[in-house]
């Protein structure tokens, strides 16, 4: 494709689609027009509303704050698009280069972005999940219905899953002095994210802030009333609960079932993407024409050994877009790759939870700053003798350093003296992440592929 | 008017709660909660927050008429 015009013709008037109208959607279409796309560009999105913004739904909008009709994304351009909301693509001509559309319209496309992000996992049992006052938490439609319930005072809320969506949701409920009961499979909450060192922490602040926490169990069976309103949830060690709301928060599945039988190499775990995030196909060969961004990503990371990594990170859905539009814009020299360093923030029980890098890598965890037991720390993750990942309570300004030493591979355990270094922090000890084949709920990355092992990796952080 | 704080980047340093108190507020210790839809009577105070923010963290949308959707018949809501 190189200099023979083909990129200015798509440049000037290529056709270019963008199915999933949310974060990563909207912020690659913004780019697109950025690097100078005048074609035309249309908006798929099977949600009724413009791009939104999702994090404040478990927290400004449950707290009551702010309603779920008030995220919607500022915009950092006009995109001139034509939208085609409340339509969800059906399927996909990788040959003829057309989107299905639910209406039965089809798309004609230049290229590609798919965006097509998350759903939040139901309750497996289809009876129990249509009875009133059973919740997920993922859209604006969903906030509003679980705000609109919390606003009634329950007697007490049951929220199947410590996740941190599980975690923020037992938060607003605490805080808006309703009772909550959090059952959760694993040993404490946020072990599948942060491990069980961070994860015993993570249960303190439950007990502290009167949340009815309930580890090791699962949930069995809901049961409602006769006029179909949940009322018991029975637990795997035979107790039960009397709960007039539940929130299910067990995760999320991709959103792949429309490309099924595309030829894409789409499915479960999500679309695997090239570091210039252009999809697979089934074989195994990168697509020119198809890219991926967001939380329906699955894309190989220099840093952490060209693992595959899926984060549902806000940051990466923003960083992954910009990167795929700038590649469909550009010559291949001028492509760049996704190296952004996975980041994210949780706010529940009023502390700050921050992280950087991949602590579910992680092997062994050393406190480098504060103790836990004041609820103001920075706990480094170390695999293989590097610094892996990062993760902060309520000491965010400790995190930018810890990314420069995950970027530089850096050795761990940190061999220098730190700041505020504790006792506790002058060992590091087993980061104590559950058994991988066990499924947990909540880890917000998950890996697959090779390990990490090359340390003579050099890294260039993108930075805009 | 539309805004989204880029948490990942926010160090809670605060100067938006103080410069503009019914947009921004901490919670906690550096937790930072916000009205992601504004009162277009608090443009100023946003407009300094914005200046002020040491990280560059704060999007407010440029122009409020930058777009409503075009629409298409049949296709959209
Ligand atoms: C309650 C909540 C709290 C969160 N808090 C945080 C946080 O504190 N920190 C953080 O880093 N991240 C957080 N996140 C995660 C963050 O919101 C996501 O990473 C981000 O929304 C990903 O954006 P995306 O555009 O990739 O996917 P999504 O936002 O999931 O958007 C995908 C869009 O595509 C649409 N779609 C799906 N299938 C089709 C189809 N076939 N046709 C057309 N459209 C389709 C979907 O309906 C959706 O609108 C939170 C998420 C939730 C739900
Ligand atoms: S001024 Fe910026 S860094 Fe400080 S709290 Fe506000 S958004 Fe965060």
């Amino acid at each position: 494709m190189s200099g023979d015009g083909s990129l200015d013709r798509l440049k000037r008037d290529g056709r270019i689609v963008v199915v999933g109208a949310s974060l990563a959607g909207l912020r690659g279409a913004e780019t697109l027009r950025e690097e100078g796309f005048t074609g035309s560009l249309t908006m798929i999105g099977d949600e009724p509303y413009e791009p939104y913004d999702r994090p404040p739904l478990s927290k400004q909008i449950l707290l009551g704050r702010a309603t779920a009709d008030h995220t919607l994304l500022p915009r950092r351009r006009a995109i001139d698009a034509e939208w085609r909301l409340g339509v969800p693509a059906t399927g996909l001509d990788m040959a003829a280069r057309r989107v299905r559309l639910g209406d039965g319209d089809e798309v004609e496309y230049d290229r590609l972005l798919i965006a097509t992000g998350v759903r939040a996992r139901p309750w497996p049992k289809e009876d129990e999940a249509e009875l009133d006052g059973v919740f997920v938490l993922r859209t604006r439609d969903d906030a509003y219905a679980l705000e609109r319930s919390l606003a009634q005072s329950p007697r007490r809320v049951l929220v199947i899953g410590a996740g941190f969506t599980g975690s923020e949701i037992a938060s607003a409920c605490r805080e808006r002095g309703i009772a909550v009961t959090v059952a959760e499979r694993a040993a404490a909450p946020l072990v599948g994210a942060l491990g069980g060192v961070i994860g015993a922490v993570a249960a303190e602040l439950h007990h502290e802030n009167g949340v009815d926490l309930r580890c090791g169990v699962m949930v069995t069976g809901l049961e409602g009333d006769s006029t179909g309103r949940v009322r018991t949830a029975h637990f795997s060690d035979g107790n039960s609960v009397e709960a007039d709301v539940v929130v299910v928060a067990l995760g999320a599945t991709r959103n792949t079932e429309w490309l099924a039988g595309s030829g894409l190499g789409a499915g479960p775990r999500g679309i695997a993407c090239d570091a210039g995030c252009r999809a697979f196909d089934i074989r195994g060969i990168v697509t020119d024409d198809i890219y991926v961004a967001g939380d329906v990503a699955r894309s190989p990371h220099p840093l952490f050994g060209y693992q595959f990594l899926s984060l549902e990170h806000w940051g990466n859905a923003v960083s992954q877009a910009e990167t795929a539009a700038h590649n469909m814009m550009s010559e291949s020299a001028d492509r760049r790759p996704h190296i952004w360093v996975p980041a994210f923030w949780s706010s529940q029980f009023g502390v700050n939870i921050k992280s950087v890098g991949v602590p579910t890598m992680g092997t062994e965890i050393v406190i480098a700053q504060g103790a836990l037991n004041e609820r103001r720390f920075t706990g480094v993750y170390g695999y293989q003798g590097r610094v892996i990942g990062a993760v902060t309570f309520d000491q965010s300004k400790w995190l930018q350093f810890y990314q420069q030493q995950i970027e530089t591979t850096a050795p761990f355990p940190p061999p220098f003296p730190t700041v505020d270094r504790r006792l506790e922090g002058q060992h590091p000890r087993d980061a104590d992440f559950p058994d991988p084949s066990v499924p947990t709920h909540g880890p917000t990355v998950t890996l697959s592929g090779y390990a990490p092992d090359d340390r003579r990796l050099t890294f260039t952080p993108a930075r805009h | 008017m539309r805004l989204v704080v880029d948490l990942n980047r926010c160090q809670g340093y605060a100067q938006c709660a103080f410069l503009a108190p019914d947009v921004f507020a901490m919670h906690g210790e550096e937790s930072l909660l916000y009205n992601p839809l504004a009162e277009e009577e608090r443009h100023e105070e946003v407009a300094r927050a914005v200046a002020a923010c040491p990280v560059q963290a704060i999007l407010v949308e440029a122009d409020p008429s930058a777009e409503a959707p075009r629409t298409r018949p049949g296709g959209d809501r």
